[in-house]
């Protein structure tokens, strides 16, 4: 899934606090899933607005809503007589939410109300970890299911690096070494020895080096 | 005088400034930018040494530039954000202005993608901008990014590029204007050959008083071919090149193409040197470096000024 984080309440207001009809919007895809911008976030992000409002004595009126998702215009359209009542949104889906919903209604002001961080999985409960940087050829049988792209900081195919100490990064000791965890998984499958190989450079045409992706389905194209 | 190279020395004493370019090897032979360097030597300023252009690997710009220092030539040292980032951009600022390079040329770079390692990353750590903006706080606060202090600064006349003919048209004035704002001492522009936009843009830069603050240096490259006109037209990005340009290389035929190629870069110079704001011109003779001079002497221009 899209993990996110909230922003903090103070750069919210900040963005709102000229404006006054405020619409809250939630959406129910990855950030429901990762609790930062479901049907429950917008309710906890709209009463904190609205006492901070009140306190800073504002005239804001805080709406709220929530989608099924923000990254499909079918979904989208249902804001279309709700959104009358509101001169602004804050959207707490992953960025794709404030720009979908910017481009259908280009006279209101979208903000965001979340910072999307990376594409990954629960690890525990409330714990979040990076597994993918979306890298678009995905290689991650040949290194124990283990992706070095985006799990090694230096995105190293050929590690460890010489930093790696007590299967911990060196940018951090409480980052695990993923060129540790690969070594490990390998040798127990008993094919370290695919390690010897050197991975050969690769190509970055299919990352967002390439530019802007898109996909498109021809067979799915009306 | 912020670097006292002999490109600031000479638009400062208000001489219309001449400028060339040096594309660098595919490789580190030597004697070729020697070679190069010798048909600029006493012709420009100082001559643009690209980096990397068009995304394709070549001898280092900083390499090349000191190789044209070594020859008694001046330098424009150019840098893209594309391939380095915030570490290496200071660093290598750092090691260039040590050998003795005074103008730099801070740029985007055209992505890698249309280059000969298209399937690079690329860095784009900072852009074009911050880079710039980045230049003189090293240079004017002798500081890093990071607000620590350098021990010894770059003293540098700083360059940035500004294209009239991308688009939103509109935009462009404004985006030169952050340009100086970031701290562009002078600025050269991409080929021009469709005058009447580029009057139009430089009636907007006057009006906005850009001129004023930095030194503009108009684009101009010698069409060698009619080939070279239309894939110019069609496939560089941002470049606007008028059908009636490409009318008159053809009408000169196959053989007189050059010349008239030659002659509409001589009168294009001659135009420029009449138009307010334009305070010299970029003559980039691509890989024809050997009739820059005819060009240059052409328009009235040589001998250059030396000034002390």
């Amino acid at each position: 899934m899209i993990v996110g984080d909230s922003k903090p309440l103070e750069e919210i207001l900040e963005m709102i606090k000229d404006k006054k009809q405020v619409l809250v919007l939630g959406c129910r895809g990855c950030v429901t899933v990762c609790n930062v911008g479901g049907e429950k976030e917008v309710g906890i992000l709209a009463t904190a607005l609205r006492i901070a409002v009140k306190k800073q004595g504002w005239d804001i009126k805080v709406g709220e809503m929530t989608l099924e998702r923000q990254c499909d215009p079918e979904y989208i359209e249902e804001l279309a007589d709700p959104i009358e009542e509101y001169d602004s949104v804050v959207s707490i889906a992953c960025g794709v939410g404030p720009q979908f919903v910017s481009e259908r209604f280009p006279d209101k002001r979208v903000y965001p109300g979340i910072n999307t961080t990376f594409i990954g999985g629960a690890v525990e409960h409330g714990v979040w970890a990076e597994r993918c940087q979306s890298c678009g050829n995905c290689l991650v049988h040949n290194f124990g299911g283990l992706c070095p792209i985006a799990r090694c900081s230096k995105s190293l195919m050929n590690g460890p690096c010489g930093g790696s100490a007590n299967a911990k990064c060196e940018i951090d000791p409480e980052v695990d070494c993923v060129w540790h965890l690969i070594v490990e998984k390998m040798e127990k499958m008993g094919r370290l020895e695919e390690l010897a190989e050197v991975w050969p450079t690769k190509n970055w045409l299919t990352s967002r080096d390439g530019g802007p992706r898109k996909r498109v389905r021809e067979d799915l194209k009306q | 005088m912020k670097a006292g190279s002999n490109l600031e020395k000479v638009l400062e004493a208000g001489h219309f400034a001449v400028t060339g370019e040096l594309g660098p090897p595919r490789g580190n032979n030597v004697e070729e930018v020697r070679h190069k360097a010798g048909y600029l030597k006493g012709i420009v300023e100082s001559v643009n040494i690209t980096d990397n252009q068009t995304a394709v690997v070549r001898m280092s710009s900083w390499a090349a530039s000191k190789i044209l220092l070594d020859e008694g030539l001046e330098p424009n040292f150019q840098m893209t954000v594309r391939d380095r980032n915030r570490i290496g951009l200071q660093s290598d600022l750092l090691g260039a202005t040590a050998l003795g390079i005074k103008n730099v040329l801070c740029l985007s770079g055209d992505h890698q993608r249309f280059g000969d390692h298209p399937e690079g990353k690329n860095v784009f750590d900072l852009d074009s901008m911050q880079w710039l903006a980045l230049c003189k706080k090293m240079r004017d606060e002798k500081k890093f990014l990071n607000d620590k202090e350098l021990d010894g600064s770059p003293e540098i006349f700083i360059g940035a590029a500004a294209n009239p003919f991308g688009d939103p048209f509109n935009f462009r004035p404004m985006r030169l204007a952050k340009k100086i704002a970031a701290g562009a001492d002078f600025i050269q522009t991409q080929c021009i050959y469709n005058m009447v936009k580029w009057r139009e843009y430089m009636k907007r830069v006057v009006d906005m008083g850009l001129h004023e603050k930095c030194y503009i240096l108009a684009g101009v490259t010698p069409m060698k071919s009619v080939g070279m006109a239309k894939y110019m037209a069609k496939f560089v990005p941002g470049m606007d090149v008028p059908e009636e340009v490409i009318k008159r290389l053809t009408d000169a035929g196959k053989k007189n193409a050059a010349a008239e190629g030659i002659k509409i870069a001589i009168e294009t110079i001659q135009e420029m040197r009449e138009m307010k704001g334009v305070a010299g011109v970029h003559v980039m003779a691509i890989e024809w470096e050997h009739r820059a001079k005819e060009i240059i002497e052409g328009a009235g221009l040589l001998p250059r000024p030396v000034v002390d």
